[in-house]
């Protein structure tokens, strides 16, 4: 990585250069209160699955950043995310997880809006305002972007932010390793009901970062290998693709976006998996090698985690989910999780996944319960006077990046760091981070997109 | 019920309420080998999350067993591997040892089948504090109801089915490392 060019947040604060970031950008309150404005204010958020609103009045009360939103279905079927907050006085119109309502209608004064966010019904319109309240202009506040891609349901409060498929860019088909069933049909999942929510004491970005491809974080987990829960019997549940693929961290400088992802070799197919239900075994090998005649080199990559910048990250294995980390505050996340599964995948193989997901992932997944401690913990314990001196170290696997990544003739998108020779690498977080960074700089979103930064050429290391 | 049967029934309280608190002292004293012996084979242990709906919406507040994404879902082998990464000694989040006090009151039999006296099962409803204090200062404290149905097998009470439902929407405890 070329230490000239090594500007972050705040100078030294991110540190690329020298592969060292501040405790301060996880502890400091200041810094969140200016994170919730530049990033959360800025950039697409994950709302929740059209498959939660499939009717006309249908709302799931979702969170964008701190704040409390409703996504909902219209009248006439349109999808919209409003602000939950009368704007009137600013009462939470739906308290609400979720439901069907043909008008919203606040519980303090008695405002109500149409799930079109029409500001629709007020107490004494004609004798308290003389009928001159101006009701077009006091509708519910929107988004000022919102995307549907395959299900998923995306929004950004910044007019100026690039329409959601350019701020993927080249990341979409990891997206879709998460999105499409697994034998390769496009948007073939569906989410199972019950959206997972829980509180963890850290900043939002552990978690984030975490999932984003912490490669060097085997001994959280040893407990749960050496406790055997995977769907194939004892032990890591990876254990082919390890031995067999390439396992390599992808990312995308100038988006933030990264995946550890394996790529499977051209000619050997994977051993069988789910052994403990022929059913379910039997449709993942079919699933499998339909997506290979339907992805040809693509149906070869199988993403095991991912981050959407800035705080969406994905499963795209088994589990396959999709979590939010909502900030609330500095000091404590609120993790919301969705399940996904195959939309035609039979009975038999979403009840056993349903079953494996619940114990692997969320406060009683067996995996995640260690993670949780462990981002709790190096919380606490960075929050000193004395602490906060010392800064993290990012330079595991600094200069290794490879731009123009090929393997059995698969030419891999994104800035690539070999896990299979390396065995673990930063490289990933480091993307993060230096997105981070950028986004606490820019002032306007031209900033952010022109790659004018540290972007390409230092991402070429 | 005559006087026979309100004897019995008294009986089955009193034998119940022993078991009950039995096996919440078997779990705070992390003899978690003794508490999977007290658990039926085919044992169902289920816990909700829980929405808010409206109230004619009702059948919606609890996610469905068998069904949906629910705390826990589970049956005697996966308990006992929850039980096993316990007992690994580097399950971090239970390593160092929580201490945990499981309160257990309003205990109602609900049902006794096929008789009072001679019940093969029973139906009970109870609720529960359980109590969390972990490393320094971390806390957790939470309360809800339980509805068990224990099965009498040679002559010893088991637990068949555990439904937990806790009061809580947004679980407030980073995680779930303990038995309810």
């Amino acid at each position: 990585m070329a230490s000239t060019n090594t500007t972050g947040y705040r100078r030294g604060l991110v540190d690329l250069g020298k592969g060292q970031i501040s405790r301060e950008i996880f502890v400091n309150d200041e810094i969140y209160q200016e994170e919730l404005e530049r990033i959360f204010a800025r950039a697409w958020l994950l709302v929740g699955h059209e498959s939660q609103i499939p009717n006309p009045g249908d709302f799931f009360v979702s969170s964008m950043g701190e704040e409390s939103v409703i996504l909902c279905r219209d009248r006439a079927h349109k999808v919209h995310v409003f602000l939950n907050s009368c704007r009137h006085r600013g009462m939470k119109v739906c308290r609400y997880d979720e439901g069907n309502a043909a008008v919203l209608t606040c519980p303090y004064h008695g405002w109500s809006y149409s799930t079109d966010g029409r500001l629709v019904g007020v107490p004494y319109f004609r004798e308290a305002y003389h009928g001159s309240l101006d009701r077009s202009r006091w509708g519910l506040a929107e988004v000022a972007q919102l995307c549907l891609y395959k299900g998923t349901v995306w929004a950004s409060w910044d007019p100026a932010a690039p329409p959601f498929l350019e701020y993927l860019g080249d990341f979409l088909p990891y997206i879709d390793l998460t999105l499409d069933a697994w034998d390769g049909s496009d948007g073939g999942t569906e989410i199972l009901s019950g959206i997972q929510k829980w509180r963890v004491p850290c900043n939002w970005k552990f978690p984030a970062e975490n999932f984003s491809g912490d490669s060097y974080h085997n001994i959280s987990h040893r407990s749960v290998d050496l406790a055997g829960i995977g769907p194939s019997g004892s032990g890591r549940r990876d254990m082919p693709e390890l031995l067999m693929a390439r396992k390599l961290h992808i990312a995308f400088p100038e988006h933030g976006h990264q995946t550890t992802s394996y790529l499977l070799p051209k000619e050997v197919a994977l051993p069988p998996a789910y052994q403990h239900s022929s059913v379910v075994s039997e449709y993942f090998r079919e699933c499998e090698e339909a997506r290979r005649n339907k992805r040809g080199d693509w149906g070869r990559m199988i993403a095991l985690v991912g981050e959407v910048f800035p705080n969406t990250a994905f499963l795209a294995r088994q589990p396959r989910t999709l979590a939010a980390w909502h900030p609330r505050g500095a000091h404590e996340t609120e993790v919301w999780r969705w399940f996904l599964v195959d939309r035609n995948a039979p009975a038999e193989v979403k009840d056993f996944l349903r079953q494996y997901y619940i114990r692997y992932s969320g406060p009683g997944g067996m995996t995640e319960q260690d993670d949780m401690e462990n981002w709790n913990y190096a919380h606490a314990a960075s929050r000193g006077t004395i602490a906060r001196r010392y800064p993290y170290n990012y330079e595991q696997g600094t200069g290794t990046e490879i731009e123009n990544y090929e393997w059995e003739s698969f030419r891999v998108p994104g800035v690539v760091c070999d896990l299979t020779r390396a065995k673990s690498s930063e490289h990933n977080l480091r993307n993060l981070y230096r997105r981070w960074a950028e986004f606490m700089e820019a002032d306007r979103w031209e900033e952010l997109t022109s790659g004018r930064r540290l972007g390409r050429a230092e991402a070429a290391e | 019920m005559d006087g026979n049967e309100r004897i019995s029934r008294l009986l089955l309280k009193q034998e119940v309420d022993e078991f009950l608190y039995y096996e919440a002292d078997l779990l705070d004293a992390r003899r978690y080998d003794d508490w999977l012996a007290l658990l039926a084979d085919d044992v169902r242990y289920w816990m909700p999350m829980r929405r808010n709906v409206k109230v004619d919406d009702l059948e919606r507040e609890f996610t469905r067993e068998g069904r949906d994404i629910s705390w826990f879902d589970e049956g005697k082998q996966t308990l006992t591997r929850r039980v096993r990464q316990i007992q690994t000694g580097i399950h971090w989040a239970e390593e160092p040892v929580s201490r945990i006090s499981h309160v257990i009151s309003n205990i109602r039999l609900l049902e006794a089948n096929p008789s009072w006296a001679e019940p093969a099962e029973v139906a009970v409803g109870c609720r529960f504090l359980v109590y969390r204090n972990r490393v320094e200062t971390e806390t957790d404290i939470l309360v809800g109801k339980r509805e068990d149905l224990l099965r009498r097998v040679e002559g010893e009470l088991k637990i068949t089915r555990r439904r937990i439902l806790l009061d809580q929407n947004v679980l407030l405890s980073k995680n779930l490392t303990f038995f309810f």
